[in-house]
């Protein structure tokens, strides 16, 4: 860096690097060991997340689309024909933590697709080389998936606080719904990368995500308490993670009555789940 | 020329008459000793695709310092033999060594000492070129305190410094591949690991990728490890190179005592420019050498193969036509190799 002066390189043209610039290339780093280095892999796949959100927000306006028309639309009209029981709640802020929960889900899940993406394009080859633990890995690229979805919720609080939706601004509330998101994208990108380990092709994926995307969300209380449910739908509601982070998230946002503890162990026990399962699976990519 | 090698007599005749006199004569042939001066160590080396054995018996050793060319035709099984050694295949049969670490068993210790470039193009276009070598530098643990400098220096090390706050899809294919080498070298590697780093790149761009991996080891002294079908590359840029097919490594030692041993050769058979030898008709007149087409190539134009003769000064491809025996168009490389060939070489484009 110091070296400035001596012909400083170009992109262009061939320049044989002086031994004084190379000083810091001679000596290998000191390693992280243990619990150190989960921490600092999940930090850097977030950070890469962010950096790549900055240099091309395209995809954050594109999926702020379809929460915004759910809200808009469904939530408006479902709110006048008052046709399903919320205890008191207007409609649309019944629905917007449904709403939230369900594009930082739809964010999750097509995030096997990236993984396959990048396996293709020798990306995850090169952080395999790494050292880099698969869990390590897998767990970075969950709570990356986690940041990406937080980026969308708040887009989508924002556009529910701009449609009326009274929602709390306490501050460990909101650390709290924080919590929720991130948990719940984990889980979700460690399901679509489990099947993306699984099925290993691009199209596959897309036609497994599209088709487990909408049951999850319907199956859910997302839209309506579980309370109004058929028997099965209920049984299947309360086995989907989903439920769980939405009826925290109400809770959260809302005050509405909910059982955070519960899930919250859900929520963790999903995700710690999914990493495993989709470490597990990490090596077939390799291949 | 161990007992489940026996058929491949060729293998032990070119090494032979290649390094007799060497000090040295490393793989194959008897396995060699456990070295701590050898960067690379495989013995025994086999790794299969459900039917197919990529790998079928590789001993291999590479010297600490210098750089090594694993040469062969799509489909030989060099992109396999480099996988197993970066830890990314497990080592099914046989024993992997990185400067004395076992690459089955002691995974992240050898992680460490290797700096891997992938034949794809790896590096990632959302990213600028200096986000593509910080993310190296921290999943390689360098403390934040020196980051910054030491991904400067990277990037300096191969001329990106003023491309640094690019997106890495604006780059050139020869651009890309540079910031992948600054990728591989913020970690300070012992073992620096190419897969074909030139494929699809043009003429200048080739050179200009070869003289930074040349200037950075000899600034660094770090031990190169190369796979390339370019056979005229290997013999300009590399000390010693192996050449692979199906799986098994034909001949090893440095370009000119593998030339000059195919010239001893042709001079003792009688005719052997017109009808091979019998023990492997190879096609001397071979008109379209399909993994050594390159603009660089320093062999005869293919008008010129017809006529080559024993007193011909033989090129690496020469040698490696002589080794591999016949049918090296046909059996080198199934659809997927090609395709991601291809691939790679249209994205390089």
């Amino acid at each position: 860096m110091s070296e400035a002066p001596a012909a400083p390189p170009t992109a262009s043209a061939d320049v044989r690097p002086g031994p004084g610039q190379l000083d810091l290339l001679l000596a290998p780093p000191r390693a992280r060991t243990g619990w150190r280095v989960l921490p600092a892999r999940v930090l850097a796949m977030c950070v890469v997340e962010l950096q790549k959100l900055r240099h091309d927000r395209t995809e954050l306006y594109t999926r702020a689309v379809q929460p915004a028309l759910w809200l808009l639309v469904f939530g408006e009209t479902f709110t006048r024909i008052k046709a399903i029981p919320t205890g008191g709640t207007p409609y649309i802020d019944y629905l917007a933590p449904g709403i939230i929960a369900q594009s930082a889900m739809f964010i999750a899940i097509f995030y096997g697709i990236m993984i396959i993406w990048e396996r293709d394009a020798g990306i995850l080859t090169k952080l395999l080389v790494t050292p880099t633990p698969r869990a390590a890995l897998i767990a970075g690229k969950a709570f990356a998936a986690g940041v990406k979805a937080l980026v969308q919720a708040v887009v989508v609080i924002v556009i529910a606080a701009l449609l009326g939706v009274a929602m709390t601004w306490n501050p460990l509330r909101l650390l709290g719904v924080v919590v929720a998101v991130v948990l719940g994208s984990a889980f979700f990108s460690c399901l679509s990368m489990t099947i993306a380990g699984i099925v290993l092709t691009r199209d596959r994926l897309m036609g497994i995500g599209q088709a487990i995307t909408m049951p999850l969300f319907f199956a859910s209380n997302a839209l309506y308490p579980v309370a109004i449910m058929p028997g099965w739908l209920q049984t299947v509601s309360k086995m989907n993670p989903l439920s769980y982070q939405v009826d925290a998230l109400r809770g959260l946002l809302l005050g509405t009555h909910a059982h955070l503890a519960l899930d919250y162990a859900v929520l963790v026990a999903a995700a710690v789940a999914g990493i495993a399962a989709a470490s597990s699976l990490l090596g077939r990519l390799a291949r | 020329m161990t007992p489940d090698e026996s058929p491949e007599e060729i293998c032990a005749e070119t090494t032979d008459a290649t390094l007799g006199g060497a000090p040295r004569t490393g793989a194959p042939g008897p396995a060699p000793a456990p070295n701590a001066s050898d960067a690379v160590l495989c013995r025994g080396l086999r790794y299969a695709f459900g039917e197919t054995r990529a790998v079928d018996g590789v001993d291999l050793s590479v010297r600490a310092g210098e750089v090594f060319g694993l040469l062969g035709p799509n489909g030989a099984g060099k992109t396999t033999a480099i996988r197993c050694i970066t830890t990314l295949l497990p080592v099914p049969a046989g024993m992997v060594r990185v400067f004395g670490h076992d690459a089955a068993k002691e995974r992240m210790a050898v992680r460490r000492l290797l700096g891997y470039v992938p034949q794809q193009l790896s590096a990632d276009a959302g990213l600028t070129g200096r986000e593509n070598v910080t993310l190296f530098a921290r999943v390689f643990d360098v403390s934040r305190r020196e980051r910054a400098a030491r991904v400067d220096q990277a990037l300096a090390a191969v001329g990106l410094t003023e491309a640094a706050g690019r997106l890495a899809k604006t780059y050139s294919g020869g651009m890309i591949r540079r910031l992948e080498l600054a990728q591989a070298l913020v970690s300070a590697p012992r073992l620096l690991m190419l897969d074909e780093p030139t494929i699809g790149l043009d003429p200048i761009a080739r050179t200009s990728v070869w003289d930074h991996i040349n200037a950075v080891r000899d600034a660094t002294g770090m031990t190169v490890l190369v796979t390339t079908h370019y056979m005229d590359e290997a013999d300009q840029y590399c000390d010693r190179v192996a050449l692979m097919h199906h799986g098994r490594i034909r001949a090893l030692g440095t370009p000119d005592d593998l030339k000059s041993a195919l010239r001893t050769r042709r001079r003792a058979a009688p005719a052997p420019a017109t009808t091979g030898t019998s023990a492997h008709p190879y096609p001397v007149s071979t008109s379209h050498p399909h993994f050594s087409a390159s603009p660089l190539s320093s062999s005869p134009p293919p008008s010129a193969a017809p006529s080559r003769s024993s007193d011909a000064a033989p090129t690496l491809e020469d040698v490696f036509r002589d080794v591999a025996g016949s049918g090296l168009d046909e059996q080198s490389g199934d659809f997927r190799d090609v395709r991601s060939t291809r691939r790679t070489a249209h994205r390089v484009g």
